[in-house]
C-alpha cells in the first residue's frame, strides 16, 4: 500500500518524526516500507556509501524555487496558437509566464481573470522532471527564448513535479492555495510503499496504520470526522435488502445522498488519490476510492434513480445471493462475464446488478448524468471474493481488501466517511437513516492472558498492568484481575484468535508495542533431546566425502524434468522407456521441459556431462538425491540414488604428459572399489552385466557386496552415448542403490598388524582367455586361506608365446602369519598348493 | 728401501693431487693401495729382508699406508663435497612451469552452505530431520496452520501434482521444509503420547514454488529450518539462539535484529536481519548500504501447529526458524545470478 505521510498526520500528529525514522518504526513493527519516495519535501542527504536504511527516491522541491502562485490573466502568444502567455503573482512580484498548458485555453484572451487561478510556480535554476520525455528525467530551468518571448520560469503539471505521471495540463489549485507560500509546505509530501503482509489486512488503510503509529509512539489517534448533516426524507421504506446467505454475505449497508453535482474533485483529493495509486474519476467515485483508502471498507456506488426505474415504482430490493451457474452481468469495465456458483451477486428484484465486492455492473454504474447515489457498504465472506477475483482475473482495490477479510464493522464507518466526503464534494444532501442488514454479527472476542503466559511464550516479565498497557495502546478494552487480563479485541480486528490461540496472538501485540529490540536474549534450557536416527543422511554424507576425495565434483539438478530426456538413456531399447504416466506428473508445469518428476538421477548427471563436453579434458560428476516414482497411494515413492560419470582423461594433462590415457572401465571401478572401502564395505563381487539398456553389454558389471546387489556400472551404450549428444571418449557411469549399501553391515574390527617378516614371491600362470580373472584371484585366495596375507595381480599378458586364446596372469603373493616367521619350506608348501588347485580347477599352467 | 718408501709416498700424493673425480680416486686406489702396488710388493717383500732391517722397514711401510689412507679419504669427502656443490649449483627446474594437476573433486556450493548451517547447528545441539519431497496439501498448508482459500498462500505459489481429483487434499511440491515440523512432532510425540519428549532439529532439504526461473528467482532451493520444542522455550530463547548462531555463522561480531513479520505457523513472528558480514555493518552494495542482511525468518510455533503435531499447546511452547543456503552463498560470494546453482557448469563449480 502506497502512504503519503500528509494523509496520515490528518490522524496522527507525528510531524516532528523525521520520516525515515517512521518507516523504521512501522518496519521493525511488522508494516514493511519498501521505499520512500519523496514528492517536494526535503530529502536525506547523504555522504557516499553512507548506511542508508530505505530505498529513497523521488524530487524535493527547493522552497526558493518552487511556490504557489496565480495567474491573472491569460495572453495568446504573439507568434504561436498552441502557446499562451500568462501574467502571474508569485506572491513577490508580477511576472509573465510562456505555457503551452491546454486546460488553460479556456481562459485565453478573456482579460483579467473574475477568480485567479492557482498554480505550481517554478522559477529559474528550479531542478524538476522534464515533462516532455518519458521516463523520468531530471532538468534545470534555464533562461530560453521561444518563439521570439523569452521565457526563465513555468507553471508545473504534475509530471514535472515528480507527482504523477500527469501532463495533460497544469496543475490548478484549489482557490483558496495560499500564493507566495512554498510549493513543498503547501503540498509536499512522501509517500511510504508499505508491503501489507496477510496479518496486517486491517492496516490496508490510513487509519490503520495511523493507529499503529500512534500506538508506538505513544501519541493521541484523532478518529475520522464522520457526522453527516441530514436532508430530506428518510431513506427508510425506499429501499430493503435480502441477504439469502448470510455466511456469504453477513452485512450489508445503504445510505442515499440527493442532488450531487458530478465534477471533478478538489484538487488536494485527485493528488492524494494519485501518489496513492489510484485514478481520480469524479467527486462521486473519488469519494468511495477515498474513503475506502481512510477506512479500509469498499464501498459502491450505485445510481439510485437508474435502480428506481428498474423497480417500476416499487421500492428498490437489494438481494445478495450466489451466482448460478453461467450466469451472465456486464461489468462497467464493458465486459461480459460468465458467472459461477463460487461468484456473489449483488441483484435487485430484476436480476443482477453487480459482482459482490469485486466490480460493478455497467447498467447501475454513476456517471455524469446522475443526481442521486445509493452507497453500499457490506462485508463479504473472503474465500468467495478471494475466488471471484482469481477467477475473472478482476484485482482491484476493492477486492484486494475484501479477499484478505474486511470486519463487518467497519461498514458504518466506512458507509458514513463515504458520505461524509461527497457531500463535501459534490454537494449533494444525505438522506435520513442508513438501511442495515447484520445477521451475523462476528462474536465478539475476549482472551485471557496472564503475566505467566507472558512470561512462558516470551520469556518477558510484565505485570499484568504493564500488559493491560500495552495492548490499550491498539485499543483492546482490557480488564485486569489480579496477574491475569481479560482482553476485549476492538470490533475492526479478524486476527485475533481465541483461546491458546489468541494467547499467542496477543503475545506478538505486546511484543511487538514492547519493541522485539528491547527483547532479551536467552538460550533454551532444555537438556539436548535424544538423537534421532538417519542413518541414509550419514550415509549420503559419507558417500559426498569420499567421491569428493576420490577427485569427483558434486552436481544437483532440478527435480523437474521431460520423459524425452530421460527417454535418451532408453536410446539402445526404446521399447523399456518409461511412458508418460510413468511419471509424476506436474499439473500446473511451468515449462514443458519441466513437466514431471525425475526417475532417473544418471539422466540428469549425463546432462551435466552433456552441458560441460569441452570446458574440461577430464569430467568426473556425481550426485546423490531422491528419484520419484508412482505409486499405489496418492505420494510417490522417493528412493535415493547415487549417480556418477567419468569421461576423458585418465589424469589431468600436464605440459610434459599432452594426452593421458582416456578413462575406461577400470578407472570407475577403482573410484567405485575405494567407494567402498571408505564405507568399510567389500570385498565386492563383480558379474557381467550383459543385458542393461544403458550400458555397453560387453563392458558392465554388477556390484554385488555380502550377496546383494548394491550397483550397476560400466560404459555407457553407445547408442545411448549418441542420443545424449556426448562426444566419442568413453563414458563410464554407475549408479548406485542407497538402500543396498544401508542394508549392508560395514567390517568395524581393524586387522592386527603381523611382527613378522612376510614371504613375497611372484607367480605367472596361463589360462584359458574366458576365465575371468576374478575366478583365478579367489581360488588363490581360497587355497592360500590366513597364511596368504594378500593377491595382487600386477599383469595381463597375451601374445604368441603362450598362444591364441590363452592369457597370461601374473600375481604377486604375500604369505605371512600372525605369530611366526614363515620359512621358504612354508612359503614353498603353500605356492605348491596353490599352483596345484589351479591347474586341476582352472587347467591353468605355470609360466616358465 | 726406506728411500722407495719415500719416493712411494711422493708419488702417491703427487698423484692424488691430479685427481678430480671418483673414477680417478678408484684408479689411483688400485694404482698406490692395491694389491699389485708398489707399497703391496714391500709389504709381501718383508719376509725378504734382514732381522735388522725389518722392523724400520716394516714400521716405515706402515706409516706410510696409514698416510695414503687417510688422504684417500681426506679426498674422497672433498671430492663428494665438491660433486654436491656442483649438483646443487647447476641442476634447477623452471620454478613458473605449471604444476601437474591432480584431478579434484568439490562438493557443490549449497551442500557446502548446507554442511556450514548445519554443522553450527549441530554443535548447538540441532539434529538432522529429513522428510519428503512431494507432499498432502494437509503437511505443506493445513496443519501449518494454512487453511485453504488462506491469504498466505498467494505467499508461496505452488507446484501440483497430476493425482486425481483431491478437493482440499491435493498433491504438491513441498514449498517449504516445513511440513517436516509436523512429521518430526508425529515421529517425537509418537515416542511417549502423554509425555512427548522436547525437540531440537535442524530440517534440511529441497522445495519448490512456482515462479518464472530468473537471475533472481527460482523454482526449486533449499531450505534450512530450526526447531525447538519443549515446556520451557520462549522468543527471548528464540532471539538468544538465533543471536549465537549468527556469531558462530558470521563472525563473533555479528548482531542480530528482529523485526515483526507473518507467518502462518508462527505467533508472534519476526525476521531477522544479521548484521551485514560484508562491511560490518557500515554500508555497503551488498546490504543495499543498509548494514543488515536479511538472512531469516522465524517465530513461536503456533498452538495449532504443535496441536496437530501432537504437543498440547497448553503445556509446551516452541520455536521454529528457517533460512535459505543458496541466498546465504550468494550474499557470501557475491553471486549475481541464482540459476548458477542449478546450471552446474564446472567454470562456476570449481571456484568453491
Ligand atoms: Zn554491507
Amino acid at each position: 500500500m502506497k502512504l503519503p505521510v500528509s494523509w496520515l498526520y490528518d490522524f496522527v500528529d507525528v510531524r516532528d518524526v523525521p520520516v525515515e525514522e517512521l518507516a523504521h518504526r512501522l518496519t521493525v513493527s511488522g508494516l514493511e516500507v519498501g521505499e520512500i519516495r519523496f514528492v517536494g519535501w526535503k530529502m536525506p542527504v547523504r555522504a557516499e556509501g553512507e548506511k542508508q536504511a530505505f530505498k529513497i527516491s523521488g524530487l524535493e522541491w527547493d522552497p526558493e524555487k518552487f511556490v504557489v502562485a496565480e495567474i491573472r490573466a491569460v495572453n495568446p502568444h504573439p507568434n504561436a496558437d498552441r502557446l499562451v502567455l500568462c501574467d502571474l503573482f508569485d506572491g513577490q512580484q508580477e511576472r509573465v509566464v510562456l505555457t503551452g498548458a491546454p486546460n488553460l485555453f479556456e481562459y485565453k484572451g478573456k482579460g483579467p481573470l473574475d477568480k485567479p487561478l492557482k498554480v505550481a510556480y517554478a522559477k529559474e535554476g528550479a531542478v524538476l522532471y522534464d515533462g516532455h520525455k518519458d521516463g523520468w528525467h531530471l532538468t534545470k530551468l534555464k533562461k530560453a527564448k521561444i518563439r521570439g518571448v523569452v521565457s526563465d520560469s513555468m507553471v508545473c503539471s504534475e509530471k514535472e513535479l515528480g507527482i504523477s505521471e500527469e501532463h495533460e495540463g497544469i496543475i490548478i489549485f484549489d482557490d483558496d492555495a495560499p500564493v507566495g507560500v512554498p510549493l513543498a509546505d503547501y503540498i509536499g509530501d512522501a509517500v511510504l510503499d508499505i508491503d501489507i503482509l496477510p496479518n496486517n489486512a486491517r492496516n490496508a488503510n490510513v487509519l490503520g496504520i495511523a493507529r499503529e503509529v500512534a500506538a508506538l509512539f505513544d501519541r493521541p489517534l484523532r478518529k475520522p470526522e464522520t457526522s453527516l448533516q441530514t436532508v430530506g426524507e428518510s431513506l427508510l421504506g425506499k429501499a430493503r435488502i435480502e441477504i439469502s446467505d448470510p455466511a456469504l454475505n453477513p452485512r450489508f449497508m445503504l445510505g442515499l445522498i440527493r442532488d450531487v453535482q458530478i465534477g471533478p474533485s478538489p484538487y488536494w483529493v485527485q493528488r492524494r488519490l494519485r501518489l496513492a495509486g489510484m485514478r481520480p474519476v469524479n467527486n462521486v467515485v473519488d469519494a468511495t476510492n477515498y474513503a475506502m483508502l481512510e477506512i479500509g471498507e469498499p464501498l459502491h456506488a450505485f445510481d439510485y434513480d437508474v435502480l428506481r426505474q428498474r423497480a417500476g415504482g416499487d421500492p428498490v430490493t437489494i438481494i445478495t445471493r450466489a451466482a448460478r451457474d453461467g450466469e451472465k452481468l456486464v461489468t462497467l469495465d464493458g465486459e461480459e462475464r460468465t458467472l459461477s456458483s463460487v461468484n456473489v451477486l449483488v441483484c435487485d428484484a430484476r436480476g443482477p446488478l453487480s459482482i459482490a465486492g469485486v466490480m460493478g455492473g455497467l447498467e447501475s454504474e454513476v456517471t455524469e448524468n446522475t443526481r442521486n447515489v445509493l452507497l453500499e457498504a457490506a462485508a463479504w465472506n473472503y474465500i468467495n471474493i478471494r475466488r471471484t477475483a482469481n477467477q475473472h482475473a478482476l484485482h482491484s482495490e476493492a477486492s484486494y481488501r475484501f479477499s484478505r477479510g474486511v470486519h463487518p464493522a467497519l461498514a458504518e464507518d466506512g458507509l458514513k466517511r463515504g458520505l461524509y466526503w461527497m457531500a463535501q464534494w459534490s454537494g449533494g444532501q444525505v438522506a435520513p437513516d442508513f438501511i442495515d442488514n447484520y445477521p451475523l454479527p462476528p462474536k465478539t472476542v475476549r482472551v485471557q492472558i496472564s503475566s505467566n503466559d507472558v512470561r512462558r511464550l516470551l520469556g518477558l516479565e510484565l505485570s499484568a498492568q504493564e500488559i493491560a498497557a500495552l495492548l490499550g495502546k491498539l485499543e483492546f478494552a482490557c480488564e485486569v484481575d489480579g496477574e491475569t487480563v481479560t482482553a476485549t479485541v476492538p470490533p475492526f480486528r479478524m486476527d485475533i484468535g481465541e483461546g491458546v490461540i489468541g494467547r499467542a496472538d496477543l503475545a506478538e501485540e505486546i511484543v511487538r508495542l514492547y519493541g522485539y529490540d528491547r527483547l532479551p536474549e536467552t538460550g533454551v534450557r532444555d537438556v539436548i533431546p535424544p538423537r534421532p536416527v538417519n542413518p541414509l543422511y550419514d550415509l549420503e554424507e559419507t558417500l559426498r566425502d569420499s567421491l569428493v576425495k576420490l577427485g569427483l565434483q558434486e552436481v544437483v539438478n532440478y527435480r523437474l524434468t521431460a520423459p524425452e530426456r530421460e527417454a535418451r538413456l532408453y536410446a539402445a531399447a526404446p521399447e523399456q522407456a518409461p511412458a508418460e504416466s510413468d511419471y509424476v506428473r506436474l499439473a500446473n508445469p511451468i515449462a514443458p521441459e519441466k513437466r514431471v518428476l525425475r526417475r532417473h538421477l544418471l539422466a540428469s548427471v549425463l546432462d551435466v556431462l552433456e552441458r560441460n563436453q569441452r570446458l574440461d579434458d577430464s569430467l568426473a560428476f556425481f550426485e546423490i538425491g531422491p528419484v520419484f516414482i508412482p505409486s499405489d497411494g496418492p505420494l510417490p515413492d522417493e528412493p535415493h540414488e547415487l549417480a556418477l560419470v567419468m569421461q576423458g582423461a585418465r589424469r589431468e594433462p600436464a605440459w610434459d604428459d599432452a594426452r593421458p590415457p582416456q578413462l575406461d572401465f577400470f578407472d570407475l571401478k577403482g573410484v567405485l572399489e575405494a567407494l567402498l572401502a571408505d564405507l568399510q564395505l567389500g570385498p565386492a563381487r563383480f558379474e557381467p552385466l550383459r543385458d542393461h539398456p544403458f550400458f555397453h553389454p560387453g563392458k558392465a558389471a554388477r556390484m554385488i557386496v555380502q550377496e546383494q546387489e548394491i550397483g550397476l556400472f560400466g560404459q555407457l551404450h553407445p547408442l545411448v552415448q549418441d542420443a545424449c549428444e556426448l562426444d566419442k571418449a568413453p563414458v563410464l557411469a554407475a549408479l548406485i542403490d542407497l538402500d543396498g549399501l544401508l542394508n549392508a553391515a560395514p567390517r568395524r574390527a581393524i586387522r592386527p598388524i603381523s611382527p613378522f617378516p612376510p614371504v613375497l614371491e611372484d607367480i605367472a600362470l596361463v589360462v584359458d582367455e574366458e576365465i575371468p580373472a576374478g575366478q583365478v584371484e579367489a581360488l588363490i585366495r581360497q587355497t592360500g586361506g590366513k597364511l596368504l596375507a594378500d593377491v595382487r595381480l600386477f599383469d595381463v599378458y597375451r601374445g604368441e608365446k603362450i598362444g591364441a586364446g590363452k592369457k597370461s596372469l601374473a600375481y604377486s603373493l604375500t604369505y605371512q602369519a600372525p605369530d611366526r616367521t614363515l620359512t621358504d619350506k612354508d612359503a614353498a608348501k603353500l605356492r605348491k598348493k596353490i599352483i596345484k588347485r589351479l591347474e586341476r580347477e582352472l587347467g591353468a599352467q605355470l609360466r616358465g | 728401501m726406506l728411500d722407495k718408501l719415500q719416493q712411494i709416498e711422493t708419488a702417491a700424493l703427487t698423484a692424488l693431487d691430479a685427481v678430480q673425480d671418483e673414477a680417478a680416486l678408484d684408479a689411483w686406489r688400485v694404482r698406490y693401495l692395491g694389491r699389485q702396488s708398489e707399497l703391496m710388493q714391500v709389504f709381501s717383500g718383508l719376509g725378504q729382508l734382514s732381522k735388522e732391517e725389518r722392523p724400520a722397514v716394516g714400521r716405515a711401510a706402515n706409516q706410510v699406508k696409514v698416510k695414503l689412507e687417510a688422504a684417500l679419504d681426506e679426498k674422497r669427502a672433498a671430492l663428494k663435497e665438491a660433486a654436491l656443490e656442483r649438483a646443487l649449483r647447476e641442476e634447477k627446474v623452471d620454478v613458473t612451469l605449471p604444476g601437474r594437476a591432480p584431478r579434484r573433486g568439490r562438493l557443490h556450493p549449497s551442500t557446502q552452505t548446507l554442511r556450514r548451517i548445519l554443522g553450527i547447528l549441530g554443535e548447538m545441539g540441532f539434529q538432522v530431520f529429513t522428510s519428503r519431497e512431494v507432499e498432502l496439501d494437509e503437511f505443506n498448508f493445513q496443519y501449518l496452520n494454512f487453511p485453504p482459500d488462506h491469504p498466505a498462500r498467494e505467499m508461496q505459489d505452488s507446484f501440483y501434482v497430476e493425482a486425481g481429483e483431491r478437493g482440499d487434499n491435493p498433491v504438491l511440491l513441498r514449498t517449504h521444509t516445513s511440513p517436516g515440523q509436523i512429521h518430526a512432532m508425529r515421529y517425537y510425540a509418537a515416542m511417549n503420547p502423554d509425555n512427548p519428549p522436547p525437540i531440537r532439529i535442524a530440517l534440511p532439504g529441497m522445495c519448490f514454488r512456482y515462479e518464472q526461473i530468473t537471475a533472481r528467482s527460482e523454482v526449486q532451493f533449499n531450505q534450512v529450518e530450526g526447531l525447538v520444542v519443549g515446556e520451557n522455550v520462549t522468543f527471548s530463547d528464540l532471539k538468544g539462539t538465533l543471536a549465537e548462531f549468527a556469531r558462530r555463522m558470521f563472525g563473533p561480531q555479528a548482531r542480530v535484529r528482529f523485526r515483526a513479520s507473518y507467518f502462518p505457523f508462527t505467533e508472534p513472528s519476526a525476521e531477522v536481519d544479521v548484521e551485514c558480514f560484508v562491511c560490518g555493518g557500515k554500508g555497503c552494495p551488498v546490504c543495499k548500504h543498509s548494514g543488515w542482511l536479511e538472512i531469516l525468518g522465524c517465530g513461536m510455533v503456533h498452538p495449532v501447529v504443535l496441536q496437530n503435531g501432537g504437543y498440547d499447546p497448553q503445556r509446551y511452547t516452541g520455536f521454529a526458524f528457517g533460512m535459505g543456503p543458496e541466498r546465504q552463498a550468494m550474499l557470501r560470494h557475491k553471486i549475481e545470478d541464482i540459476r548458477y546453482f542449478w546450471g552446474n557448469d564446472i567454470r562456476f563449480l570449481k571456484q568453491f
